[in-house]
């Protein structure tokens, strides 16, 4: 089954008590971070940490994500080094470029050889937040197949393009669809930059319906207190399962009496129809709602 | 001899004396006898006011040996302790037992006392700070009793423990000795702890820094129980008597521990119109407050009451309308007090009808639902809250057992680890309460439910809630924090855990 990642919640990597309950707080996937949360003097010792984090703690179900840092830092081969060997899910790169994305590749077939794991077994999450990434995001996806999603990164992306950030975010809404549909195009998740205000939890729903509104498949998190919102947002509605049930029975009935094209409440129901039906009946079986 | 817990005890204890063995949460019920109270009758024109605390001490007589009691309203804020027992020093007297409802760390003063030998016992039901460690470390002549809240009253009550003269810390006090806690500069609201010791000490003096002309209004403590009032400049610091601790945690685990709680609390059917509720001022056991409020909001629906130390947040409740009255044994805040002051349904109780087993039912006996901490919690479900990781005394039951035995659901809320350690042992360093009370442990990691609770854990297994064994429970904290080493004990007992019957569940012995 697929894996869904409606929410991905950032850890800071030198937290020793957020690193044993980073599993729990009930996202999809944690990123455990080793970049922006750590400070230039702490590099080492998060990175010492958030390996026996990996090594004796379990996350059980929950996807796990460690953000190195760039490539262009001293820390990032270090990191992918130590880090790779203990098997996270995925790194996250920041600023990736399509040719750093190589290097990674061709650095994780070694360790994964000299490991024994099986080669192409730890993906990649690449955060586009400069203007070259976002021009380049559909080859950046093509860059290996270890790219699973796309973290659309807002703040670095405003920084880069020396615009202003703002709560309703006017701005990233042409970088929200570059990034939506270069995702779509090559079927991996797109994931939307953090909302950043932990308290306002209206902003926070409505900004991840624009996102969603947009084709985005998830949303990351800073704070633990935003999941909840997130998953209301990304979870089918009962009046949106009742209908996708009704379109499927309608579609049993159809190729039982052998009808290609069918009507349900005056409207015709072709593929694109029952294939939102099945997706929809799909998420709401695995999110147990029914 | 070992209780039914399993807990090694002797049969006697020097300092202490015969041992009553704990046998079961009801197991000492039936016909119970009060004490029989002396009264120095007061004819008409004497005066009750007196100068100070060297003339009271005097007039009252204490001497030698003699048991004087304190309460704990004004909590780490309280002077009267101090002053008291400091006064009793410099007239040279000495093996005094010390019976005060709960010890904070400002009482530190009287570490010295203990060791120049003035106070030889003490009697309490809940102490953390430096009294408590020393204690732990050996200081005192005798063991400490620890008692619960309504264990307390029922030993004052039964004369199990006599009081010479009760000291009452009073925020307004009149002429004539009638005491109220609502007014004045160290107002702290409910004085439901010292209502027996008002009632069955021989003697019982008002220390007041609120002395108005007769009478007093509202009457809390009545004339008809004091002996004299000292007025002095201050009973108290009003930073340490409210509590600043009365917040919501803003911790995630904790949120979610208090999610899952009230999704639990929800699905055994108990949150409904009528319903009861006591919760502590802790920041998760309010989280469960705040999930409990939003459920009842959602769903109409009306309790009947709260109960115990009240705080801001369930006032809150209550003028919503959530709960049709509160009772009161102490006002945790401003607000609280404030609130006590402007409505009689929010109401006092004494610690006696809070907690007492063998009154005519307490409180506690009406109660639905309560929510409860741990320091540690082992695989029979007993419940520690007396001594730390490091086997010294830093806390007590306070009102653990006595709500945790009366209530229909008893909830445990905790962090599966704290800190390095795992919470879930094979054996409790101190049992306070009896696993028999405890219905559920509510980690963020999972669920427990007690084995004897097969109606719980029916109606749970309907649920998406994470149900497991306590051992299962164990073992996942183990796994990450590993086993940690058994503390070493001494075989001095440094403190006598009674239980609310007066039975002894366990005993504290001094670390080595």
């Amino acid at each position: 089954m697929k894996r869904l990642r409606r929410t991905m919640l950032f850890m800071p990597g030198n937290n020793p008590g957020m690193l044993q309950n980073a599993g729990i707080l009930g996202a999809d996937s944690i990123i455990l971070d080793l970049e922006d949360a750590v400070s230039l003097t702490e590099k080492d010792s998060a990175r010492i940490l958030v390996r026996e984090a990996i090594k004796t703690v379990d996350y059980s179900n929950v996807e796990l994500v460690v953000r190195v840092n760039p490539i262009t830092s001293e820390f990032a081969l270090k990191d992918i080094d130590v880090i790779a060997r203990v098997k996270p899910d995925a790194l996250m790169i920041p600023k990736a470029t399509e040719e750093e994305l190589k290097t990674i590749d061709e650095m994780l077939i070694n360790i994964e050889r000299e490991e024994g794991f099986d080669v192409g077994s730890i993906k990649l999450i690449p955060i586009v937040e400069t203007a070259y990434g976002l021009q380049n995001v559909y080859n950046i996806i093509k860059s290996c197949h270890r790219i699973v999603a796309i973290l659309l990164g807002g703040e670095d992306l405003t920084s880069d393009l020396g615009i202003k950030r703002t709560k309703e975010g006017e701005e990233i809404f042409y970088a929200r669809n570059q990034v939506s549909i270069a995702c779509r195009a090559m079927k991996v998740d797109s994931i939307d930059t953090p909302f950043t205000d932990t308290s306002d939890f209206e902003g926070l729903a409505k900004d991840t319906m624009k996102a969603k509104s947009l084709g985005f498949t998830g949303k990351a998190a800073i704070s633990p207190k935003h999941i909840d919102t997130i998953h209301s947002v990304y979870a089918p509605t009962v009046v949106e399962i009742k209908h996708a049930k009704r379109v499927l029975a309608a579609m049993e009935e159809a190729e039982s009496e052998g009808k290609g094209v069918f009507s349900l409440d005056g409207k015709m129901v072709d593929a694109p129809v029952i294939n939102r039906a099945k997706n929809t009946v799909e998420l709401a079986k695995l999110l147990g709602l029914i | 001899m070992k209780n039914t817990l399993g807990r090694e005890i002797p049969e006697y204890i020097e300092g202490y004396g015969k041992v009553t063995p704990f046998e079961g949460a009801f197991k000492h019920t039936g016909i119970k006898t009060k004490k029989e109270v002396k009264v120095n009758s007061v004819t008409p024109k004497q005066e009750k006011v007196l100068n100070s605390i060297e003339e009271v001490i005097d007039k009252v007589g204490i001497r030698d040996g003699m048991t004087i009691s304190f309460h704990h309203h004004l909590r780490n804020g309280d002077y009267v302790l101090n002053i008291v027992v400091e006064a009793i020093a410099k007239k040279g007297i000495k093996n005094i037992t010390v019976a005060v409802s709960s010890i904070f760390p400002n009482h530190a003063p009287l570490i010295e006392h203990i060791k120049n030998g003035v106070v030889t016992k003490i009697v309490t039901n809940y102490m953390s700070g430096p009294v408590a460690q020393e204690i732990s470390r050996g200081i005192l002549k005798n063991p400490v009793i620890m008692h619960t809240h309504g264990g307390r009253a029922r030993a004052i009550e039964s004369g199990d423990l006599h009081i010479d003269v009760a000291f009452i810390a009073a925020p307004t006090a009149d002429t004539y000795g009638n005491i109220n806690g609502l007014y004045g500069k160290s107002a702290c609201g409910a004085l439901g702890y010292a209502v027996a010791d008002a009632e069955c000490a021989d003697r019982v003096v008002a220390i007041t820094d609120n002395l108005v002309p007769y009478p007093a209004c509202p009457i809390e403590i009545s004339q008809i129980y004091v002996d004299y009032i000292v007025p002095i400049d201050s009973i108290g610091d009003p930073g340490g008597i409210v509590s600043g601790t009365t917040q919501i945690t803003n911790d995630p685990v904790g949120l979610k521990i208090a999610k899952m709680a009230s999704d639990l609390m929800v699905a055994t059917g108990l949150v409904k119109d009528e319903m009861s509720f006591q919760t502590g001022a802790g920041g998760i056991s309010l989280a469960v407050a705040a999930e409990l409020r939003k459920y009842m909001k959602e769903n109409g629906i009306v309790g009947s009451f709260a109960s115990g130390g009240i705080t801001g947040y369930i006032v809150d409740m209550f003028k919503e309308g959530l709960f049709k009255s509160l009772f009161d044994v102490q006002c945790f805040d401003l607000q609280a007090v404030e609130s006590y002051v402007s409505t009689h349904k929010h109401q006092r109780m004494s610690a006696s009808m809070y907690g007492n087993p063998d009154n005519k039912g307490a409180v506690v006996n009406n109660l639905d639902i309560v929510i409860l901490g741990a320091t540690e919690i082992d695989t029979n479900f007993n419940v520690n809250v007396t001594t730390g990781s490091d086997g010294a005394i830093m806390g007590g039951s306070g009102g653990h057992s006595d709500t945790a035995a009366g209530a229909k659901l008893t909830i445990i809320v905790t962090q599966l680890m704290k800190a390095r350690l795992p919470i879930i042992v094979d054996n409790v360093t101190t049992i306070t309460t009896p696993g028999e009370s405890i219905d559920v442990i509510v980690t963020e990691r999972g669920i427990a439910i007690n084995p004897k609770r097969l109606d719980i854990i029916e109606k749970l297994n309907k649920t998406n809630l994470p149900i497991m064994t306590i051992q299962e429970l164990k073992i996942i904290a183990e796994n990450m924090t590993g086993k940690p080493k058994k503390i070493l004990l001494t075989d001095q007992i440094v403190a006598v855990i009674e239980y609310r019957d007066g039975s002894i569940i366990d005993v504290v012995r001094k670390p080595l």
